[in-house]
């Protein structure tokens, strides 16, 4: 293989960063690391989280960013291409289906979850919709029939308006990917991701001035406020929690898209001239900075000031997101600008991690079966518009979205990263590997990572895995030491089966065997281009 | 707000804003300019008309 068949390339060293920080900071900054931290306690939280930001995040970024550049130079892109480049075995190329449909079926509920954040932005500010009193339980009903959460094909029946914004958030990611690589992922990416930051400093800058805006609570005020998100525990005690360590390498992992298909996609297009391990180090700390800086001031503390701890006890992410923080942008001087701006916010950091999600799909599309770019987005359009189509049919509780989210969001991410550090480490070898890493860096890795990047990332990573099945799979209670299946297992071969997790799963099932049909075609594709070139060079 | 949350709230903060502050300095000012290879209208992705076949 030649560098001749690469096609797309990178506009700029900073197009690239601003692109794979767009695609790893996403809702999750914002919504699911600041109650993380305030739930487990921050300081012992921020240990364990920095601990998996060096052992985790950072290591296996630079593992993939290394692997997607090193068979990227080799002429392919995708990751079932990549993997069958990295690995001389027939059943090598198979490997990369994890990388091709976890960012794909991902796409299919996470365009969904963007429509929402669209349509919040939009109502705060051109509607009053969102001024429901300061009651959570009103703005709990708007979001579960916003979303069709009460039964299954509601929005489709009804025509709920959230549709409209799927409808326009769904053509508008087309639209920017169609345009390629530089022109439509990187040249968005240049100007959403810094009016992100800015929107976001802001918003920061709004809720660092609240003060106690309500005389009559006193002790609702800002200092509060940051005291609940960051005030420590008994750091010790809590350090024992293994639930705390899953749920901060668990929180770095996720939100660094470490194992998405996506980094090592967007490194195939880099040549040994570019500079992969600042450029990995800066777009992981720009979402550090998203997450920490700006995630962790804001949500929590703001929504601390007006409503205390108790509107705080027991909300999740989607909790957070769309009936808390709604409710505090209410009660907030002209909140109907700041709470527009924040879900705005949410809107651009949602957009440039779901654009990411469909780069993956087209790669191979392209390589795998020839098709041009426009015959590319075409079919990867109408794959994940039905797959679309079944989460938001599927609506009640939210049960598709949940399922795809847990199968493929979580379990398939996580063998994904094994794959990638595991190769990086003792297939390729630490040593060859670091040599990879550094073609055309003007910084250097230090020294120790050698043993943290094939040592430690895989056995911490392995033990992690092994601890989200224990509790999330087999259900685990450390407590009485008994298992009681999670509802995600109950739901498919427990007493009472739900159809809804049932189907799918039969669906992320379908989509594995049709990308798996197809990259057998595409090794059929590839051998033959192998043997031609081959031929070519004896002649 | 306690001694120890201020302690935990300025090494988290300080950290991420120091190591992304430097690393985007390293990217902006450092000996590779950031914009070494080409503008965006230079670039033929060549897939977007045409067959992308070998």
């Amino acid at each position: 293989m030649t560098n001749a068949l690469v096609k797309e390339a990178w506009g700029s060293r900073l197009g690239v960063i601003l692109a794979v920080a767009g695609s790893a900071v996403g809702l999750g900054n914002f919504l699911r690391f600041p109650g993380l931290a305030a739930r487990y306690g921050s300081g012992a939280f921020m240990i364990a989280y920095f601990i998996s930001l060096l052992v985790l995040g950072i290591s296996i970024c630079w593992a993939e960013w290394t692997l997607g550049r090193y068979a990227g130079q080799k002429g392919y892109h995708s990751s079932p291409g990549i993997f069958h480049a990295l690995i001389r075995h027939p059943a090598g190329k198979f490997i990369g289906v994890l990388g091709v449909i976890i960012p794909v079926v991902i796409y299919m509920y996470y365009v969904y979850i963007e429509a929402w954040v669209a349509g919040y932005a939009y109502y705060f500010l051109f509607t009053d919709k969102l001024s429901l009193g300061s009651d959570v339980a009103a703005y709990k009903e708007f979001w579960l029939h916003y979303i069709g959460a009460h039964q299954n094909g509601f929005l489709l029946a009804d025509g709920g308006q959230v549709i409209w914004f799927l409808l326009g958030v769904f053509i508008l990611n087309y639209v920017i990917i169609y345009r390629g690589l530089a022109r439509g992922i990187e040249f968005f990416c240049r100007w959403a991701m810094p009016a992100l930051i800015l929107l976001a400093l802001v918003v920061l800058v709004r809720v660092l001035t609240l003060g106690t805006p309500d005389p009559a609570l006193p002790d609702q005020n800002l200092l509060n406020g940051l005291g609940f998100m960051w005030n420590p525990g008994n750091v010790g005690e809590q350090l024992r929690n293994p639930e705390l360590w899953l749920a901060a390498a668990g929180q770095i992992f996720f939100s660094l898209s470490v194992g998405f298909g996506v980094i090592i996609t967007y490194a195939s297009y880099l040549t040994d001239r570019d500079d992969i391990v600042l450029s990995g180090l800066t777009a992981s700390s720009a979402n550090e900075f998203c997450e920490v800086a700006l995630g962790g001031m804001i949500t929590v503390p703001a929504a601390f000031v007006f409503l205390g701890a108790a509107g705080l006890a027991g909300q999740g992410t989607f909790g957070l997101g769309f009936q808390v923080l709604p409710l505090v942008f209410s009660k907030m001087p002209v909140g109907w600008l700041f709470g527009g701006m924040f879900f705005f916010l949410l809107f651009l950091a949602a957009i440039t991690s779901s654009l990411s999600m469909l780069q993956p799909g087209i790669a191979f599309m392209e390589e795998g079966l020839g098709l041009n770019r426009k015959q590319a987005v075409a079919l990867l359009g109408l794959l994940t518009s039905i797959g679309c189509l079944f989460v938001v049919y599927f609506s009640k509780d939210i049960k598709a979205l949940d399922t795809l989210d847990f199968w493929v969001g979580t379990v398939c991410i996580f063998l994904m990263a094994t794959a990638i550090i595991l190769y990086f480490g003792w297939v390729m070898g630490i040593e060859r590997g670091w040599q990879e890493a550094h073609k055309g860096a003007e910084i250097r890795i230090p020294g120790f990572f050698r043993i943290v990047m094939r040592y430690l990332s895989p056995l911490y990573l392995i033990t992690i895995f092994a601890l989200f099945v224990l509790f999330n799979v087999f259900g685990w209670n450390p407590g009485t030491g008994q298992f009681k299946p999670s509802s995600y297992v109950s739901d498919l071969v427990g007493a009472h089966p739900n159809d809804v997790a049932r189907l799918s799963v039969g669906f992320i099932l379908v989509i594995i065997t049709f990308f798996l049909v197809l990259i057998a075609q595409a090794g059929k594709r590839w051998n033959r281009r192998a043997a031609a070139q081959a031929a070519g060079g004896k002649s | 707000m306690t001694t120890g949350g201020w302690i935990t709230m300025i090494l988290s903060v300080g950290f991420v804003v120091s190591i992304f502050g430097w690393s985007l300095g390293k990217v902006l000012f450092g000996k590779e300019p950031s914009e070494k290879l080409h503008s965006l209208d230079s670039i033929d992705t060549g897939d977007v008309n045409g067959d992308n076949g070998d």
